[in-house]
């Protein structure tokens, strides 16, 4: 301990609320620097001070000023002490006090700090410093200014100073300080003090600021203190190392062993700092951990630390799945640790370390369950909540256990710790199967009905995602889904509107079989005018909409629809759900209209065949003969001329002022609507009120314009395949380009709008631009679809990515010829629908179209960049644990796997003599200054010298020491940059266990 | 690392104590703080102690005015880093005698150097109450 740090001490007067600092027989750290006092006005609590104390009373150079603050903000009466200099103690009295405001005291507060920081005094600079690190720390001001100074105050000779620059650089200093280069040298002489706390401040912050260069250079020093013999340096050399080893992977060939020796010793501090070390480093790179396998075993049997325990049992955690013999001899001391403990964190790391990694050992596993089970049912929340975190480990791989516990679960639902609910609600989730998702749901949805807003989403969004899982694969009964949906959307706190817009047209895409249910649930929430007040259901309601539209057919009563879509509450919509209304309303109008005067007046046979099959006849333009065949003609309602007159007029009514809407959307379609009712009407009105054959001959004009709007609009729609494109046979003549990375380029600068007023993908968008190009032709209304026009603009642009214009005419107009299969599959009607569906392996019909280039192209770039970062990462660990395992192999890695079996004791011999021969080494190294790492890598770097070392061991040194002479012409730093860059050998994987396990 | 951070948070949501073993910026520090604070503090007593919070797991337990916060890496042991919080509160209770908030105050870098004799670079190095406390004293003595 330095003796000049000694300074005599000043009892300042005591803040009256703290009567224990009185008491307190230690000094307070700020007592260490009181020597400085600007100004001294009586004070009766001052006058008790030692005159002897006063001669240290200094004048500052920024006094008048200071002096002035202190009169004017601290004249309080318990101010009166205040009088020395402003310590930190002063400062946070006064930042107590609040007698100016927190934001003004502190910045005048910094206002003095950066003056008295440029002291050449090296106790007002600490002082300083001291409070500077209080107000970052705590109010979050920038101290980085101060870097430098702190650098100044640490070269103080003094302790107490050296401390707080310690401290002040650890808090503030990061990979980017500029002058974190200069610090170098002030840590190398007080790692190699002989004051253990110096050396110890100077590890501690080693630990917190060391960069490659700080690694690097410091290495020898934290190697020296490796094997100190003061434990209190050691353990914080062992500590320090993992930070070493991170930034300067090249440490690990001259501080491994050392590190590893350290593990054996019996030590509980050391052991303890030297496990914390290594389940770190196996965390990143477990494998090459494994040779150390027999001391982590003996550490693991002998310690009588808990917290050494648990650290060891998580290195096992990581290293018993890479190897099975390992597993089998460790299994039966960890469930013994599991009998006999009594520390709950020793059991719970036992019962993690058992259901992550020896989930093969059903008498471990059936113990874990058996203390999870404690914890599920203990009155602690903690416990409970660290139960249901183990189970749900267990869960994947053991789900009956999950099963028996089910109780437990459905109770913790409503716990009152969001946490807990959460996670129980996790495991619920993870019993569902086809069997029981409809008994489990109802139970959720009941919860969800009772609980929070919060949790009732949470509970809504596990529903929603578990059941649509790998396309609604453990739905069966699709009927009860729909309608599950529905009632979800009625749920007060629902907000999970989006998803089950989603699900709504996804469904009503990929399974025919549901449409009616489907038209029903739709039908119900579109009537209710409630519903239009929440602004949650608003995505719902448009997925009604656009489901009453499309599938109207199936409807019992098409103008009830009619009515619900065009009520007044619809105003309460946003533009882009009302557009959608619009459009619905315009395909239910259609088909109204259709089924009184086509289906109706005709009196071709209209078959009441229920076959889907006839969609597809739809959507063939078949001309007048028109077989209509609709499959729900039980219109309960039928549809009269009068109801129609009435639906006409209602149209206008409802639609008239929307022709003056803001939404572009809104007005076009709202437009298009009155347009087509303007035709008809004329049409429908005289056929109401005129002779028969009058309206016999208009009828026919009314009908033609009416079955063509009809057919448009039929089209059926279904879900795309991913792999649709290579269903496409490439056409004669059409060479593609074959590198295609500048399409990227190309399609960058064509943003196709990503949100679309249609918010259900792409294929209903598909349909909207046919139906309207068939509308443009039909009525001449010179309308273009927004994404129509941006491809035929990019075509125009980039033709050569395109097919001929002939082929592409087809494609623009009627429905890919890719989705032809996918279509067939759709149209059996019956069971095996859903399984060809699945079975197909189609994705949501949010996956890109072979007609828009842009979406293939974002697939394309997630599939070239992932690996790439997954590469570098990789490359960068590897650097680690590239480095150790070649220490740990040495030589060895190099001996046939066959030779080695034979060989029971040569592992450890082998290793005990690597030790020795490092430790010769590093001595060597410490002299010439790291400069082994850059030999060690050159040994590597050359199979024939290694195969040289493998015939006679006793020869290295002389080796070493050629190779250093020859590698010593390098420079150092260039070496190791070529190092990094270099690929690593990773040495064989098979059979690195040592044989004490067999 | 194990470890990522360290704070002491009063009742009113200011913090008292702040160690971080990873480097942040003061802008993420205070975004981090201000989040971490309303998540666990509107917690009550019948609540568990464990709340994840981005990728960190923050165990905490309150000591009077006084909440303890420990950011910790996803598989860190939840109940061992309790016990590790009870055995700081007791540290300093040993040294400052029957601790309060405002011994941790006025005390701060006292504090910080506890925490240091404590954890090294994320990790816990030492768990013994005289080993901890002897160079703290030493230096005081010295000082």
């Amino acid at each position: 301990m330095s003796s000049s740090s000694v300074v005599s001490l000043i009892k300042v007067k005591q803040n009256p609320k703290r009567k224990k600092n009185t008491k307190n027989a230690l000094p307070s750290p700020i007592q260490n620097f009181p020597r400085k006092f600007h100004l001294f006005y009586q004070s009766p609590t001052l006058k008790n001070l030692p005159n002897a104390k006063f001669h240290q009373i200094t004048l500052n150079n920024q006094t008048p000023k200071s002096l002035s603050l202190h009169k004017s903000q601290m004249s309080g009466p318990s101010l009166m002490d205040s009088l020395f200099q402003r310590t930190l103690e002063d400062l946070i009295k006064g930042l107590r006090q609040q007698l100016i405001g927190e934001q003004a005291f502190i910045s005048k507060a910094l206002e003095e700090i950066r003056k008295e920081i440029k002291s050449t005094d090296l106790s007002t600079k600490s002082t300083a410093l001291l409070k500077l690190c209080y107000l970052s720390n705590l109010h979050f001001h920038d101290m980085s200014f101060a870097a430098f100074h702190a650098l100044e105050v640490l070269s103080s000779p003094r302790f107490s100073h050296k401390k707080i620059a310690y401290h002040a650089i650890s808090l503030s200093f990061h990979d980017s300080t500029p002058v974190l280069l200069l610090i170098t040298n002030h840590l190398r002489k007080d790692l190699t003090s002989t004051n253990e706390f110096e050396v110890s401040l100077s590890l501690q912050c080693l630990s917190r600021i060391a960069n490659v260069d700080l690694a690097r250079d410091l290495t020898p020093e934290v190697f020296t203190l490796l094997s100190s013999n003061k434990l209190y340096v050691r353990k914080r050399a062992v500590a320090v190392v993992l930070r070493v080893f991170e930034k300067y992977p090249d440490s690990v060939r001259v501080c491994f062993k050392r590190l590893v020796e350290n593990l054996e010793n019996y030590d509980p501090q050391i052991l303890s700092a030297v496990v914390g070390v290594f389940s770190e480093l196996a965390c990143k790179d477990p494998r090459s951990y494994l040779p150390l396998a027999p001391e982590f075993y003996k550490i693991l049997v002998d310690s009588k630390s808990n917290w050494i325990s648990i650290k060891v049992l998580k290195i096992f955690a990581k290293l018993a799945p890479l190897e099975p013999r390992l597993a089998n001899r460790v299994v039966e001391p960890i469930c013994d640790l599991m009998r006999k403990t009594g520390a709950k964190s020793l059991l719970f790391e036992c019962v993690r370390t058992v259901v992550t990694s020896f989930s093969e050992y059903e008498s471990a596993v059936r113990l874990a369950v058996e203390k999870i089970r404690e914890f599920l049912v203990d009155e602690d929340p903690n416990l409970k909540y660290l139960g249901l975190h183990a189970l749900s480990i267990v869960a994947s791989k053991h789900l009956w256990v999950v099963s028996e516990n089910k109780e437990v679960l459905i109770k913790s639902l409503s716990d009152p710790d969001p946490n807990i609910k959460i996670e129980s609600l996790r495991l619920v989730m993870a019993m569902v199967s086809e069997h029981n998702v409809a008994e489990i749901s109802k139970v959720l949805v009941n919860y969800a009905l009772k609980s929070d807003p919060l949790f009732c989403n949470e509970i809504l969004g596990s529903i929603l995602s578990t059941c649509s899982r790998n396309v609604y694969e453990i739905i069966v009964d699709f009927d009860w889904y729909v309608s599950l949906l529905g009632e979800m959307s009625r749920i007060p706190h629902c907000q999970m509107g989006e998803e089950i817009e989603n699900q709504f047209i996804d469904i009503g895409l990929r399974v025919k079989d549901v449409r009616p249910e489907l038209v029903r649930v739709a039908r119900d929430l579109l009537i209710d005018p409630a519903l239009l007040g929440n602004s949650f259901l608003h995505r719902v309601l448009s997925a009604a909409a656009w489901v009453s539209g499309e599938y109207v057919e199936f409807s019992r009563n098409p103008l009830e629809f009619m009515e619900a879509l065009l009520q007044p509450r619809t105003s309460l919509l946003p533009p882009s759900i009302m557009a959608i209304y619009i459009q619905s309303a315009f395909k239910v109008l259609v088909f109204c209209l259709h089924t009184c005067f086509v289906r109706g007046g005709s009196t071709a046979g209209v078959s009441a065949s229920a076959s889907y099959e006839s969609f597809d006849d739809l959507s063939v333009e078949n001309g007048a003969d028109s077989t209509v065949a609709h499959g729900q003609t039980c219109t309960s309602a039928p549809i009269t001329n009068e109801s129609i007159v009435n639906l006409l007029k209602l149209v206008e009514l409802a639609l008239s002022p929307l022709l003056g809407s803001h939404d572009v959307e809104v007005q076009e379609r709202a437009r298009n609507l009155l347009g087509f009712v303007d035709l008809i009407k004329l049409e429908a009105l005289n056929s109401s009120g005129q002779e028969e054959n009058d309206s016999e001959r208009k009828g026919v004009e009314a009908t033609k314009i009416i079955r063509l709007v009809h057919d448009a609009f039929s089209k059926e729609l279904g879900p795309v395949s991913l792999t649709a494109q290579g269903k496409v046979p490439v056409p004669d003549g059409l060479t593609l380009n074959e590198n295609l990375g500048d399409l990227e380029t190309i399609c960058g600068d064509i943003e196709l709008p990503s949100s679309n007023t249609f918010s259900f993908g792409y294929p209903s968008e598909e349909k909207d631009v046919s139906s309207f190009s068939n509308l443009q032709i039909k009525e001449d209304s010179g309308q273009l679809n927004e994404s129509t026009s941006l491809l035929a603009e990019h075509r125009k642009r980039h033709g050569l990515y395109y097919l001929p214009s002939g082929k592409s005419e087809v494609i623009s107009n009627d429905y890919p010829p890719a989705n032809d299969p996918a279509l067939q599959g759709d149209n059996n009607d019956n069971a095996s629908d859903l399984v060809k569906l699945t079975a197909e392996s189609l994705v949501p019909k949010r996956k890109p179209n072979h007609s828009k280039p842009r979406p293939v192209v974002v697939k394309l770039d997630e599939v070239d960049e992932k690996p790439v970062a997954v590469k570098q990462l990789e490359s960068r660990d590897d650097s680690l644990s590239g480095a150790v395992r070649d220490i740990l192999f040495g030589s060895e890695d190099i001996l046939p796997t066959s030779s080695r079996s034979n060989l029971p004791n040569s592992n450890r011999k082998g290793k005990k003599k690597q030790h020795m021969i490092t430790q010769v080494e590093s001595k060597e190294n410490v002299v010439d200054d790291g400069n082994s790492s850059s030999r060690r890598r050159k040994d590597h770097s050359h199979g024939k010298e290694r195969r040289h070392r493998k015939k006679n061991a006793e020869e290295r040194n002389e080796t070493d020491r050629k190779e250093k002479e020859s590698s010593s012409n390098h420079p150092r730093r260039h070496k190791s940059r070529q190092r990094a860059e270099e690929p690593l050998k990773v040495p064989p994987q098979t059979s690195v266990i040592p044989d004490f396990l067999l | 690392m194990g470890i990522r951070f360290i704070l002491m948070v009063n009742k009113q949501g200011q913090t008292r104590l702040a160690q971080y073993y990873e480097w942040l910026t003061l802008e993420e520090r205070r975004a981090l703080e201000g989040e971490i604070v309303r998540k666990c503090l509107a917690r009550n007593e019948q609540q568990c102690s464990f709340v994840e919070h981005r990728n960190y797991k923050i165990v905490y337990r309150r000591y009077a005015s006084l909440f303890f916060l420990v950011g910790v890496d996803n598989d860190e042991n939840e109940l061992a880093i309790l016990e590790f919080i009870h055995l700081l509160v007791e540290t300093m209770d040993r040294h400052f005698g029957n601790v309060c908030e405002l011994d941790i105050m006025f005390h701060l870098e006292k504090a910080h150097f506890m925490l240091e004799e404590m954890v090294m670079n994320g990790s816990i190095v030492e768990t013994s109450k005289a080993n901890i406390l002897s160079p703290i004293q030493l230096m005081d003595k010295a000082s």
